[in-house]
């Protein structure tokens, strides 16, 4: 790894450093040409759902029944129309804000709810470790798609319960992970040492296990928002999530679904916008786990 | 070895035990009164007397549990609201169905992931490793649900040579194994396919190259063993892992088919859940998802105990 120079102002001696680990993940990242083609992706898809209000081109609860299932590349309905007759291209732009949001809140939930049951067991250890790692495994014996349907089908349909729902299944994930790395931590020289000088429990999570352990459990979750975009959807697709007449890309796949044999590939469009955004969540994932590895 | 079983099996009870108490804890998830929930609009008062019985609402939460657990070890889930059939008889009937297209799916699956899998390990960094990451890439980030939908266009309503929905023309209770009926076990089981697919791969790839770089592979090939016999050592070596990955595929299909079978009208597991939701037949919820909880933690010990077997080199602690 090179050393950047430095000189100070006076022109005195070059005090040599080097960069901050974070600084080298993100250059090894950009210089991944996958990954950086799926964070284009992203942004974009994220800058769409934000702006939708500003760029639709109609309004996407107008209805028309003389307009319903019209082809794709249609005189005003440039990707065509529902089964409602409103127009596709702006429900796929407003329906993102909605898909994003629940394929990504409930990984950023799990992430700091799972991650700090995690990081308690790691760190505390003993019977407090056993005692809450065995609960997290009762989660995770569950198949995650399994779980998300048994809680929101018994909780009933809605966002809320959707996002509730995705986020218990997501937990013991990242409190695995986390419980593990935090363990590794805390069986290590400088942790001692850090004891010995006689820092406090509090300055010790605070200062020497966070810095260390927030990283893989950030990578590790980053991997997960591919999966919560499929499973949110999915719940949505169902009837369990979003409810009509709100775009979402999950329930507009399941609302079109009847349309597969009249307007075959305006009725597929909501799936691609959901497997377009997966794979580049997978792939940007990918990307930064990659980059993570430090490999001199 | 023994002692290594008995004590995966005394790590598997608990989990058991505490999958059934979150099955159990399913109806008091639902909103309103629980015994509300689980009793049909017009339930008579003789049947709101046995459903008493059954959960024992009024007594305190732990003897309501053990009292449904202990009918649930004697194969009593109660009775369904909307068909007011026993639980257990709907459940294994459809777990028969689902099985069907998640051990096709995961054979297809496993095929398919095993032989990219195989290609991208020994040729690493070429265009068919690329390849095959792309393709695992894939298998692992396409919504299965719309892939079915997209199936169903092409090879149903475009092509017309496959079936779209159901499960044989005179419906699930007259299965043949025969063309008429298997044409329309095709397109599920295929959809369900990729994900295993696209893990079986990404599992494959890294065990072959793992193997590949070791010492006693270039000890054989020292020796002047041929490429072929090569080849065997390294299946040898990886098929306890990858065999391991393809029952764990099993379950994880068994319990996520839901989507799937919606998508087909196929008439498992998954479409019997959808029925319970949507009907909010919760006995009938809750039966469902403790047997095919349990079917994926069962599964899992046997994966374990069969590749300790198989696989002398793996020392539990």
């Amino acid at each position: 790894m090179t050393a950047a120079t430095f000189t100070d102002t006076r022109g005195r001696t070059p005090v040599v450093r080097s960069r901050g680990h974070g600084a080298n993940v993100l250059r090894r990242l950009l210089r991944n040409p996958v990954a950086m083609i799926a964070a284009t992706i992203i942004l974009l898809l994220v800058l769409m759902a934000i702006f939708a209000p500003w760029l639709m081109p109609a309004d996407p609860y107008a209805t028309s029944m003389l307009k319903r299932l019209k082809p794709i590349g249609t005189e005003g309905l440039p990707l065509g129309s529902d089964e409602l007759g409103r127009d596709l291209l702006s429900r796929l732009m407003l329906g993102g804000r909605l898909s994003l949001f629940m394929g990504i809140a409930p990984v950023v939930m799990a992430f700091i709810i799972g991650g700090g049951i995690g990081i308690l067991a790691g760190y505390a250890g003993g019977w407090l470790n056993t005692a809450i790692m065995r609960c997290i495994d009762v989660l995770y014996a569950f198949p995650s798609v399994l779980l998300a349907i048994a809680l929101s089908g018994a909780l009933g349909a809605g966002i809320t319960n959707a996002l509730v729902s995705l986020t218990v299944v997501f937990i013991p994930q990242i409190a695995r992970i986390a419980e593990s790395v935090t363990t590794q931590v805390r069986r290590s020289d400088y942790v001692d040492a850090a004891r010995a000088s006689g820092a406090s429990s509090l300055l010790i999570i605070r200062k020497h296990v966070l810095g260390n352990v927030i990283g893989p459990i950030f990578v590790y979750a980053t991997s997960l928002i591919s999966v919560s975009m499929i499973l949110a959807s999915g719940l949505s697709f169902l009837g369990l999530g979003v409810k009509p007449p709100q775009p979402e890309w999950g329930l507009m796949l399941n609302t079109l679904r009847t349309a597969i044999y009249t307007q075959p590939w305006v009725a597929a469009l909501p799936g691609l916008m959901i497997f377009i955004t997966s794979v580049s969540f997978n792939m940007l994932a990918d990307g930064l786990r990659s980059a993570m590895e430090v490999k001199q | 070895m023994i002692g290594y079983l008995l004590r995966r099996l005394g790590y598997a009870l608990p989990i058991m035990l505490g999958v059934s108490f979150l099955c159990f804890m399913l109806v008091y998830l639902a909103p309103g009164d629980p015994l509300v929930s689980i009793l049909p609009a017009d339930a008579s008062a003789e049947l709101q007397k046995q459903m008493m019985q059954l959960y024992g609402f009024d007594r305190p939460l732990i003897e309501q549990f053990v009292r449904w657990l202990w009918r649930a070890l004697q194969g009593d889930l109660g009775h369904s609201i909307a068909t007011s059939r026993p639980v257990v008889d709907e459940v294994f009937k459809a777990v028969g169905n689902t099985l069907m297209i998640a051990v096709l799916a995961t054979l297809i699956g496993f095929t398919l992931g095993a032989l990219f899998g195989f290609v991208a390990g020994y040729f690493r960094n070429s265009w068919g490793d690329r390849l095959a990451s792309f393709v695992s890439v894939i298998g692992v980030s396409l919504p299965n649900y719309w892939l079915g939908m997209v199936l169903v266009i092409v090879f149903s309503a475009q092509l017309m040579w496959l079936p779209a929905t159901g499960a044989g023309p005179g419906g699930s209770g007259s299965w043949t194994w025969d063309w008429e009926h298997v044409q329309y076990l095709i397109l599920p089981a295929l959809t369900m396919s990729f994900i295993p697919m696209g893990i079986v791969a990404r599992t494959v790839r890294a065990l072959v190259a793992d193997i590949l770089s070791q010492e006693f592979v270039v000890g054989l090939r020292a020796r002047g063993l041929g490429e072929w016999g090569v080849f065997k050592h390294v299946v040898k070596n990886c098929a306890p892992t990858a065999l391991a990955v393809m029952g764990l595929q099993l379950g994880y299909l068994l319990g996520g088919s839901i989507l799937i079978e919606t998508v087909f009208s196929w008439p498992g597991t998954g479409f019997l859940l959808n029925q319970a939701i949507f009907q909010r037949d919760l006995p009938l919820l809750q039966g469902t998802i403790l047997v095919l909880a349990l079917f994926f933690v069962a599964l899992n010990l046997l994966v374990d105990v069969l590749q300790t077997i198989f696989d002398p080199r793996i020392e539990r602690g």
